[in-house]
């Protein structure tokens, strides 16, 4: 009785500095912007006041905001098939024994490693309308002469190509790991019954990096809305609110017009969708994954 | 689970059929394989008769394996051909060699139930619906898997996932199946119990085999052909009863039976003498023979193993029953002159006296 109690003291003892970290920077900050949520935002001599939905209201009516969460699906759905198929291609590539291996799984893995703006002051040049790369290369098929983030055609797929050459890479790693699980003689198994390559790619490789596929597009779910930094670099939102993302909005809302009531009522919807899209893709996987 | 239903099975008739348009022996002529400066498989001959069982027996490292995984196509040989039904395969895919495999991981899918483990290359070549189900019907009741059609592996026990495996190879209706160590996973009791089934389906089915183990129980019991590894070459090739009667070295004089063959140094030129433990006798001190000590008594029921040190050598004899003298008493070993083999002390190869 009295061993018990003691291991449970020491238990509570050895989680609470880990506890304390995710209550005051997680816990504490949801709640905290939720109750912001319904206040209004405190200007000079007027303290904050429950106001309700007010703030709530305000977002709903905002043309802006509609248009920043229509933008952030699109970014979503534009990224991460993409970046997860590339990162499966970019790993089953580098598993196979293939000369320079070593090289290539170190030039797939470095846009993880750079820091986000870094990469985007990169991307920003080859962006540029005139002497920027890509225009230079088109160029070559009188092409040339586009401004890729100055059009609000073109500026939102730009910020797409920058997230999946960023992300894909960092998958590939997951995926990777997760190839090497997996017994060689299952291979050689099937290679004796007649299978293919791709007859057992689809029938047995797949199936088997289903845990790791609910698990980087879970990843990917959350940073197609998290994952902000390069739009201010090349961008800001614009043209015409045309690569604004719902982060990037909350930013500027909070940051830069200083509402804070109608910021954090935009968080508590950011953060309702990324639980919904992550609750609904572990219900969804739940029958069709197979754990070893 | 107990057994599996043979009689009960459609194989019979299909077995006659098997037998009569496949001809499956296999000849493996000078096969070498080197991995890097180390030849694995040296320079080895040998083949397997239709329809017999032949096991390729020997320690770790001694490149049975890797002869196993040259015969499947898994591995590309260094030198030498394999011939299967009178075709050189060399070059050929493992899937165009017509031979099932059963790996000694069982190599099953995990995310696949029993049933689609089992029909897993039925489906790769395309075979119907209404076919691979009667064939798995007939494979599941052969082994006894019926029940546990719908489970995955991960819920199985080792001597189930082993009869999958076993289905999965007996479902191809191959004429040849390789086995590579497959009952190295389980348990003393369930190796028995499988090594005895699968020596009855190899026959039942008329296959040929070729079953890998460093375990000579199995080589024994199961083999119409041992053939024993060492360093990549073959150091005996025969019948059971050939490489027990008649070890052609002192390796493989030690390496079947069990306890191995005592090797007494006869010393000054006379070379190496063996003597199987069961042909020791043992007498009270004072008697004509040899003077010894005991030195170690194991009793394991039927018999009696008494190990005594005699002179430079110990030596090991297996008694009926128990044995009353207890350890450090002096006994005296004989044994009669045509239990003796004879082998040469430098190069330890038999000598035909």
């Amino acid at each position: 009785m009295l061993t018990g109690r003691r291991n449970a003291f020491l238990a509570w003892l050895l989680v609470l500095p880990a506890s304390v970290l995710l209550v005051v920077f997680t816990h504490y900050p949801v709640i905290g912007t939720a109750w912001h949520s319904f206040m209004s935002t405190p200007r000079g001599r007027r303290p904050a006041r429950f106001v309700g939905l007010e703030n709530y209201q305000t977002m709903l009516a905002d043309p802006i905001f509609w248009k920043a969460f229509y933008n952030n699906l699109i970014y979503a759905a534009g990224t991460i098939p993409l970046s997860v198929a590339l990162a499966l291609a970019m790993a089953v590539l580098v598993s196979s024994r293939i000369p320079g291996r070593g090289l290539l799984r170190m030039a797939y893995f470095t846009p993880t490693v750079l820091p986000m703006i870094a990469v985007a002051n990169i991307w920003l040049f080859f962006y540029t309308p005139g002497y920027g790369l890509l225009d230079q290369f088109l160029a070559l098929f009188g092409l040339g002469g586009t401004n890729w983030l100055g059009s609000p055609d073109t500026a939102l797929w730009c910020v797409i190509v920058v997230s999946i050459w960023k992300e894909a890479g960092f998958f590939m790693i997951f995926y990777l790991a997760a190839l090497q699980q997996i017994p060689p003689d299952l291979r050689e198994a099937a290679a004796i019954e007649g299978s293919g390559r791709w007859y057992f790619f689809r029938r047995v490789t797949l199936p088997l990096l289903m845990p790791t596929t609910l698990f980087i597009t879970i990843n990917a779910v959350i940073n197609a809305f998290r994952l902000v930094d390069h739009i201010f670099i090349l961008t800001r939102g614009g043209p015409d609110n045309a690569t604004s993302v719902l982060l990037f909005y909350i930013y500027e809302i909070g940051f830069k017009f200083w509402d804070e009531g109608l910021a954090s009522a935009m968080t508590i919807v950011l953060l309702a969708v990324l639980a919904a899209t992550a609750i609904a893709q572990f219900v969804f996987a739940e029958k069709r994954v197979h754990y070893q | 689970m107990t057994g599996m239903h043979l009689a009960k099975s459609g194989f019979s008739s299909r077995r006659v059929l098997w037998q009569a348009d496949r001809m499956s022996k296999i000849s493996v002529a000078n096969l070498s394989k080197t991995f890097g400066d180390q030849a694995v498989v040296n320079g080895i001959s040998f083949d397997v008769e239709e329809g017999s069982l032949a096991v390729l027996l020997g320690p770790s490292g001694c490149g049975k394996s890797t002869t196993l995984r040259l015969i499947a196509g898994l591995e590309e040989p260094s030198a030498g051909s394999i011939t299967i039904a009178g075709r050189d395969v060399a070059g050929l895919a493992p899937a165009a060699r017509g031979l099932a495999m059963v790996f000694q991981s069982y190599a099953l899918f995990p995310h696949l139930d029993v049933a689609e483990n089992i029909v897993f290359g039925l489906r790769v070549r395309g075979v119907g619906r209404a076919e691979r189900g009667e064939r798995l019907r007939k494979v599941a009741d052969l082994v006894g898997l019926g029940p546990y059609l719908a489970r995955k592996p991960g819920q199985l026990s080792g001597g189930q996932r082993q009869r999958v495996a076993l289905a999965r190879a007996i479902i191809a209706e191959q004429r040849l199946c390789l086995m590579d160590e497959p009952l190295s996973n389980l348990d003393a009791r369930l190796r028995h119990e499988m090594r005895v089934e699968i020596r009855a389906l190899q026959q039942r089915l008329g296959m040929t085999m070729v079953y890998v183990t460093h375990d000579q129980t199995e080589a024994m019991t199961m083999a119409d052909r041992v053939i024993l590894l060492r360093d990549g070459r073959i150091e005996q090739n025969g019948r059971p009863d050939e490489l027990y009667e008649r070890p052609a070295s002192v390796f493989a004089a030690r390496f079947i039976g069990a306890p191995p063959m005592n090797i007494i140094d006869a010393g000054a030129g006379d070379g190496l003498i063996g003597v199987r433990a069961e042909h020791i006798r043992i007498r009270g001190a004072g008697e004509s023979g040899h003077a010894a000590r005991v030195a170690a008594i194991e009793y394991l029921g039927a018999d009696t193993m008494v190990t005594a040190q005699m002179g430079e050598n110990r030596v090991t004899a297996r008694l009926q029953g128990r044995f009353g003298a207890g350890d450090g008493e002096p006994v005296v070993l004989d044994w009669e002159k045509v239990h003796e083999h004879r082998f040469d002390a430098k190069t330890e190869q038999r000598l035909e006296i």
